[in-house]
């Protein structure tokens, strides 16, 4: 069998098959499930590298699904856009597993073969969704992603289940919505095909069924990825899921909805459908910076470090959208480039705060006294992180922003150009205080005697550690690891973005920018 | 009046999806906000099916089917694929109506109520086990 040829459908199947297969070596022995886990996403990142390799080497890849042809079966279409997102997605998946390790044993100790095969069902319908050419299908993966995201979510602390409830309901809202758009698109064109219906709708345009169903479309998935008036969701969700799935899902969910707008946006409807006949672009420019500003002002406003980063996650997607709604090369390359290093970035914060709550227990921003000296390498890490946030050179945030701000300036939108270094100046305010907090304030000691927290520990069964001593105790091996490659991920990303554009971004900008 | 009686399905699936529209987002009990949400999607699946039929056309598999090249009326059979899309959603939709099932089960062994007032009252409170 050709490994190449089948790689898009390959993809999928891995971690699909590897998430049942999973359950039934965690019957049998659980301590096998994570290094099983840890294979099959790796084997996946393999495939996805093969794809993005194929694709810039050789062009786009069509596969089709049992052999059927396109507009009766279903076709998995891979352009660079799809395969740069793929490999983000796979890579992310393969190191927030390899990061889950520790915090997992130790949040949901009895639950970790469970946990695994949701996780890799996640990561399936991720996957799925980027890959597909159909846009049935990406209602599907759509519904198998958020499935496995409401149960992910429900398993973490204090308020997750009401947490997790409450996206069950806003996420089948934008799910339908997605589902009446295609239903739409399918009594007036009769095809589910994207490169199909890209090829009737323009005879279509004027069709009042083609609006509908485009605003369904953009409103469900605006739902999905938690732009501003419809984020109310996200901050609950992402705050009280546990610490790996929040890094994972920060980083990717957002991203891949983000890429799903695109493509109804630019390649299911023609760029000037969604630029001219619609002024979609010119709304969801103000939607976008709406998001900027209330994600930024709301997240100087919190103390818990994980509700901060959602916040500020609320803002990145406002960043994305609006570099999208720009509807020029500049900026639209930003907001490719940004979906990559924001997916670093945030996977990086959310470890670290990970890493933090597994040594101390602690969340809240006002505990993070003295971290400096007891978690050094972590702390560094969330320096550099936050550094790139800002966007300081040479980290990647630098660059993405870079071209966001040159996208504003050719679209000639002062204001929206202005917001961005606005808000980069509250995130700014928001990384230097704890900085602060963690590097230039001094903890006080508090004793505590070692009987209580031996009671505590066998009153509760949350091993919420107390101590607040300052000596030396890093996190573990396996969560190190992960945040180091994020880290140095930021740094690299940065210095080699030049390159990145050069070899895929440029040629995901749809033609007529 | 034509308007209306003539499309009666589409006119009753848009009933249905604000009704439970209505209670996604208006009722207070979780319950009814699942129930309503249950009626949302059973409307969009009312509304997928509707635009597969047609008056007077039967189930579309071809009697006699012996050369190629007969030629088929496509108004006699109705059109199979929404229906058959609809399979899907319906799975979806059942294993949404689960986890969220599920999730109400966790909220209430957590606090002993479905009105999300109270829950509300008791977060406020710091109760709760």
């Amino acid at each position: 069998m050709n490994m190449t040829e089948h790689a898009p459908i390959l993809i999928i199947l891995i971690p699909l098959l590897a998430s049942f297969l999973n359950l039934l070596i965690g019957l049998w022995r659980k301590r096998l499930c994570y290094p099983f886990v840890v294979a099959a996403l790796g084997m996946c990142v393999f495939s996805s590298f093969v794809i993005l390799n194929t694709v810039i080497n050789t062009g786009n890849i069509s596969y089709r699904l049992g052999g059927w042809a396109p507009p009766w079966g279903i076709e998995y279409v891979i352009d660079h856009l799809n395969a740069f997102i793929i490999a983000i997605v796979s890579f992310m998946s393969f190191i927030t597993a390899v990061y889950s390790k520790k915090s997992i044993e130790q949040e949901l100790p009895e639950k970790t073969v469970y946990f695994y095969t949701i996780y890799l069902l996640l990561v399936t319908g991720l996957l799925g969704i980027t890959a597909t050419g159909d846009v049935f299908n990406l209602y599907v993966f759509l519904e198998i992603t958020s499935l496995a995201g409401y149960a992910l979510i429900a398993i973490g602390r204090d308020k997750a289940p009401l947490a997790s409830f409450n996206y069950v309901i806003m996420g089948t809202i934008g799910a339908c919505f997605y589902l009446l758009g295609v239903g739409y698109l399918y009594i007036a064109t009769g095809s589910l095909n994207i490169a199909d219906l890209a090829k009737l709708l323009p005879e279509l345009y004027h069709s009042k069924v083609i609006l509908v169903a485009f605003a369904f479309f953009m409103v469900g998935i605006a739902i999905k990825i938690a732009l501003f008036p419809l984020h109310v969701w996200l901050p609950d969700a992402y705050t009280y899921a546990p610490s790996t799935v929040s890094a994972f899902v920060a980083s990717t969910m957002t991203k891949v909805g983000a890429y799903a707008m695109i493509r109804i946006m630019f390649t299911v409807f023609e760029p000037r459908f969604s630029i001219e006949l619609l002024p979609a672009t010119a709304i969801l420019g103000w939607v976008a910076a709406a998001a900027m500003v209330y994600g930024c002002i709301l997240a100087v406003a919190q103390t818990d470090l994980k509700r901060m980063l959602s916040y500020i996650l609320i803002a990145e997607v406002g960043y994305i959208v609006m570099g999208i709604s720009l509807a020029n090369r500049e900026g639209f390359t930003g907001a490719v480039l940004h979906i990559l290093n924001d997916a670093f970035m945030m996977a990086c914060l959310f470890m670290v705060a990970g890493a933090v709550a597994y040594k101390t227990g602690a969340s809240n921003m006002q505990d993070f006294k003295g971290l400096n000296k007891k978690m050094p390498f972590t702390m560094a890490a969330l320096i550099i992180a936050a550094l790139s946030m800002v966007g300081v050179p040479p980290t990647a945030g630098f660059f993405s922003k870079w071209y966001l701000i040159l996208g504003a300036i050719a679209a000639q939108k002062w204001l929206f150009a202005a917001l961005f270094l606005l808000s980069s100046l509250a995130v700014a305010v928001v990384f230097f205080r704890i900085i602060q907090t963690v590097y230039f304030e001094v903890s006080k000691e508090v004793s505590v005697p070692v009987n209580s927290v031996s009671k505590e520990f066998s009153k509760s069964k949350q091993t919420l550690k107390t101590d607040t001593d300052t000596s030396f105790n890093e996190a573990p091996v396996s969560m190190l690891m992960p945040i180091f490659i994020m880290t140095a991920g930021i740094l690299l990303l940065g210095l080699f973005s030049g390159n990145i554009i050069s070899a895929v971004i440029q040629f995901t900008v749809p033609k007529g920018f | 009046m034509e308007f209306i009686i003539g499309k009666f399905n589409y006119w009753i699936y848009i009933i249905l999806m604000m009704i439970g529209f209505y209670a996604m987002i208006a009722k207070k009990n979780l319950v009814k906000k699942i129930v309503g949400m249950n009626i949302f999607q059973t409307a969009i699946i009312l509304f997928f099916v509707s635009t597969g039929s047609k008056k007077g056309a039967t189930i579309p598999i071809i009697q006699n089917y012996k050369d190629v090249n007969q030629v088929i009326d496509a108004a006699q059979y109705m059109n199979p694929l929404p229906h058959v899309l609809m399979l899907t959603a319906i799975v979806v939709m059942v294993s949404t109506f689960g986890v969220a099932l599920a999730l109400l089960l966790m909220i209430f062994k957590k606090y002993r109520t479905f009105e999300e007032d109270e829950i509300l009252e008791i977060l406020k409170q710091g109760r709760g086990k």
